[in-house]
């Protein structure tokens, strides 16, 4: 007689061994699925230790408070021991301002936070164009910061409640009008020369005075003329205005209604300051160029196709530390003594013209990458060059292109600190030459440079995390 | 209309180009401010403190000369250069004056066109060692390792030093001041050469400055000091007088506190002649009479100039050795005030 034994319920289904799952198993996938990658594990792991073991005293026995090295010395040694090494944060404590506002005169500090907390502002429109919520957020985390940050420098308390208000004001236009922000943007070039170098207000408003007669020129002629000989009678319009009519009607506006800030000089600005003017300003600046440059290489007029291949090959060709001293003392002896022109503004000019070139070749390679089929679409359709490249070409070019052009970005604001060699106060060199050239610091050697390299490394992280969610929303293919 | 535009241009940067080509002092007087090239940071010669005002003993000798030229001391604008843009500054026109420890030498002298006026520190080329080293002169120094800064006038020193004693030594290149001291610190090297006075700067801030000793020797001449353009020689010798005034200020015991009192009572002819109260030097120098007065009143004679910026009272405690007035020993010498 057979026992058949015929299951009739289900075994409860049983844990995978123990090495096919949990944190065992990602250990053994990923640190031990090899004998050599057990032992590239076992060097890696010993190799952080022994540098965390290394930094990690110097960096738990930092002193906060101090007045000079020597302080810090004494300090560390009364409380670890006479052998003990630590580092003196002390040092960044007591030239803080020094580090992010270079010789900017403290009582005006309050002008470098309102441009900042306004360029975030002003960013806000253009970089969340479709998204409110994050819009919100950045907004409410600037008004906040902005204030927050004002009630730590010295202004008047009446300037303090009005830009408290107006952030605030900022604030609720975004999140109810999220549109109109764009205005500020628009502005905001104006509005940071007028709040950093300060002096009479009519200045920055003439200048903006000729932009407004370019876009009147512009949508004037454009039906009649065509977009390229319309834009150029815009810019001589406008050239013609600020050389010869704009400061004569700026001087006499002033004569008649006297409105300025208290004027800083170009060689008060250092620090972080000025990496800032000079590797914002420049990126700002050279992107739209870098578009038309990669244009004018794809061209097919021989004039512009040669120009632009020229400036764009001889820019990459020179070392930007060569540019630098163009700007700096080259230029000098074409200008007459007289002329003082302003070395920021010569160096931000030369920074970007560098990243131009480089963003002109980036944009190339975003064209290059686009089907054939998409130009000869855009022809089909009817659309004349510039509605092509506007509608058609440009945005999946440079959609394709976002890495790069972040790329570059992130080299020009790390290069900005190459302008120490001009003698500018950056603040990697520059400042921290400064400092160390106080008796009081003198000795300093690491404190300074990691200090400087976190901020940069938070800005750079930065822009590098935006250009990541920048890709993930223009994403539109399907897989 | 463009055409006219242009031609405008052209006649405006040529009135300008022909306006440039007025003296040094005329410049100075029409801008109403000294540019004076000055270093971007050298403990006790140059630096801005942390309020942002410059600060040091090349400092002052630009005050001086405002205060000479202008007749106030803060009109200064101090254009921070480097090693490798100072010369071209100067030579373009950007500064007036560049007072940034610039060695004294025969090309930059005659080759690079300018003139060096005075020489407002005179420096060498010394040694740093630990005293467990257990070495008392240069010369034992064989087969040391030795910490020097690349592309530096020290490096050639050192080179030629060693080779002329028949000694030998492997270099430990270093970018800067603070990379050598650091170096020289964690033992890398046995030796850290720079310039005396840096040395000094640099000893006094070592954790123990006790436990290191600087070498007696020095290795070569750096006769710093104050540097005009070539072929403007009124400019240049307004600076080089101003320095005068100030040596002889300290060798007639004019200080920044008894100037008046002294300009009341003295019957010292010279004394006179400098303060502005007999003769007429002033006009010899195209300023006026009581230039160089407000030269040392701005921050006293060279003595105190030196005292308060890199003396043996201050944390750098430099002595003044070569810098002491001939009459001490020294090589500060002013000609006469006739």
């Amino acid at each position: 007689m057979s026992d058949t034994f015929i299951r009739t319920a289900m075994l409860p289904p049983q844990l995978p061994p123990v090495t096919e799952r949990g944190a065992v198993k990602w250990v053994r996938e990923n640190l031990f699925s090899s004998w050599l990658n057990a032992g590239l594990t076992v060097l890696g792991v010993a190799a952080v230790t022994y540098l965390v073991w290394l930094s990690l005293p110097w960096l738990i026995h930092g002193v906060w408070n101090g007045n000079s090295l020597n302080e810090c010395r004494a300090s560390i040694a009364a409380n670890f021991g006479p052998d003990a090494g630590g580092a003196c944060w002390a040092m960044i404590h007591a030239r803080w301002y020094q580090f992010i506002y270079g010789f900017y005169p403290p009582e005006l500090y309050w002008r470098p936070v309102l441009t900042a907390a306004l360029m975030f502002v002003a960013l806000t429109p253009i970089l969340f164009s479709d998204n409110r919520r994050v819009a919100a957020i950045m907004l409410a985390a600037v008004a906040v910061l902005t204030i927050l940050a004002l009630a730590l420098v010295q202004m008047p308390a009446w300037l303090f409640v009005l830009c408290s208000l107006g952030m605030t004001g900022l604030f609720y236009i975004g999140t109810e009008a999220p549109g109109r922000l764009i205005w500020v943007s628009l502005l905001y070039p104006f509005l940071t020369f007028w709040l950093l170098w300060g002096g009479s207000v009519w200045t920055p408003i003439m200048a903006l005075a000729g932009f407004v007669l370019l876009a009147q020129c512009y949508s004037l002629l454009n039906a009649r003329l065509g977009v390229v000989l319309a834009t150029a009678i815009g810019i001589v319009a406008a050239c013609l205005w600020w050389l010869l009519v704009g400061g004569i009607v700026a001087a006499s506006a002033q004569a008649l209604l006297p409105f300025g800030l208290v004027p800083v000089e170009s060689d008060r600005f250092g620090g972080f300051l000025l990496s800032f003017v000079i590797g914002v300003s420049s990126i700002a600046i050279s992107l739209p160029i870098g578009i038309l440059l990669a244009l004018g290489r794809q061209s097919n007029m021989f004039l512009i196709h040669t120009l632009s291949v020229g400036f764009i090959e001889f820019i990459r060709g020179v070392p930007l530390i060569t540019m630098l001293f163009t700007a700096s003392l080259l230029l000098q002896y074409f200008l007459p003594p007289q002329v003082q022109f302003d070395l920021i503004l010569r160096v931000v000019i030369l920074v970007t013209f560098f990243s131009a070139a480089y963003n002109a070749e980036v944009i190339r390679g975003g064209l290059a990458a686009l089907p054939r089929g998409q130009f000869e679409a855009a022809d089909a359709l009817g659309l004349d060059y510039w509605q092509a490249q506007r509608l058609i070409v440009m945005p999946q070019a440079l959609k394709v292109s976002i890495p790069g052009i972040v790329s570059t970005f992130i080299g020009l604001f790390k290069d900005t600190t190459l302008v120490t060699f001009v003698g500018l106060q950056e603040p990697l060199r520059g400042i921290t030459t400064i400092v160390r050239a106080d008796i009081n610091w003198k000795g300093i050697y690491w404190e300074p440079y990691i200090f400087v390299g976190a901020i940069f490394f938070a800005a750079c992280f930065g822009m590098s995390r935006y250009s990541l969610y920048l890709e993930r929303k223009l994403k539109t293919d399907h897989h | 209309m463009k055409k006219s535009v242009l031609f405008g241009t052209l006649a405006a940067a040529a009135l300008l180009a022909g306006a440039a080509s007025a003296t040094t002092l005329d410049d100075v007087k029409a801008r109403g401010v000294l540019n004076c090239g000055s270093n971007t940071g050298l403990t006790g010669f140059g630096a801005p403190d942390a309020n942002g005002n410059y600060q040091g003993f090349d400092v002052d000798l630009c005050k001086a000369v405002a205060a000479a030229v202008l007749g106030d001391q803060s009109k200064v604008k101090y254009i921070p250069t480097t090693g490798e843009t100072r010369f071209t500054a100067l030579a373009s026109g950007e500064v007036d004056l560049l007072v940034r420890n610039s060695t004294w030498t025969f090309s930059r002298d005659t080759d690079l066109k300018f003139d060096f006026v005075a020489v407002n520190y005179y420096d060498g080329q010394g040694f740093m060692v630990k005293k467990t080293l257990g070495v008392s002169s240069a010369k034992e120094l064989d087969g040391a390792t030795i910490c020097i800064q690349t592309g530096t006038t020290t490096e050639l020193n050192l080179a030629d030093y060693f080779k002329s004693n028949n000694i030998k030594y492997t270099p430990v290149t270093v970018a800067d001041d603070a990379e050598a001291q650091r170096q020289f610190l964690a033992g890398a090297c046995d030796a850290f050469t720079t310039d005396a006075s840096g040395l000094a700067a640099s000893r006094a801030t070592l954790p123990n400055p006790g436990d290191y000793i600087i070498l007696p020797e020095i290795i070569s001449k750096e006769p710093l000091g104050p540097v005009v353009r070539h072929g403007d020689n009124q400019w240049g010798d307004i600076v080089r007088w101003t320095y005068f005034a100030l040596v002889a200020a300290e060798e007639k015991g004019i200080t920044k506190a008894n100037i008046e009192e002294v300009a009341k009572s003295t019957q010292d002819p010279e004394v006179k002649r400098l303060l502005g109260l007999e003769g007429d030097m002033g006009k010899m120098l195209g300023l006026d009479n009581d230039w160089a007065k407000r030269a040392i009143a701005a921050n006293g004679n060279y003595g105190e100039i030196f005292e308060a910026n890199i003396g043996s009272k201050t944390p750098i405690g430099l002595a003044r050795g070569l810098n002491a007035l001939w009459t001490q020993g020294g090589l500060q010498y002013s000609p006469p005030f006739r």
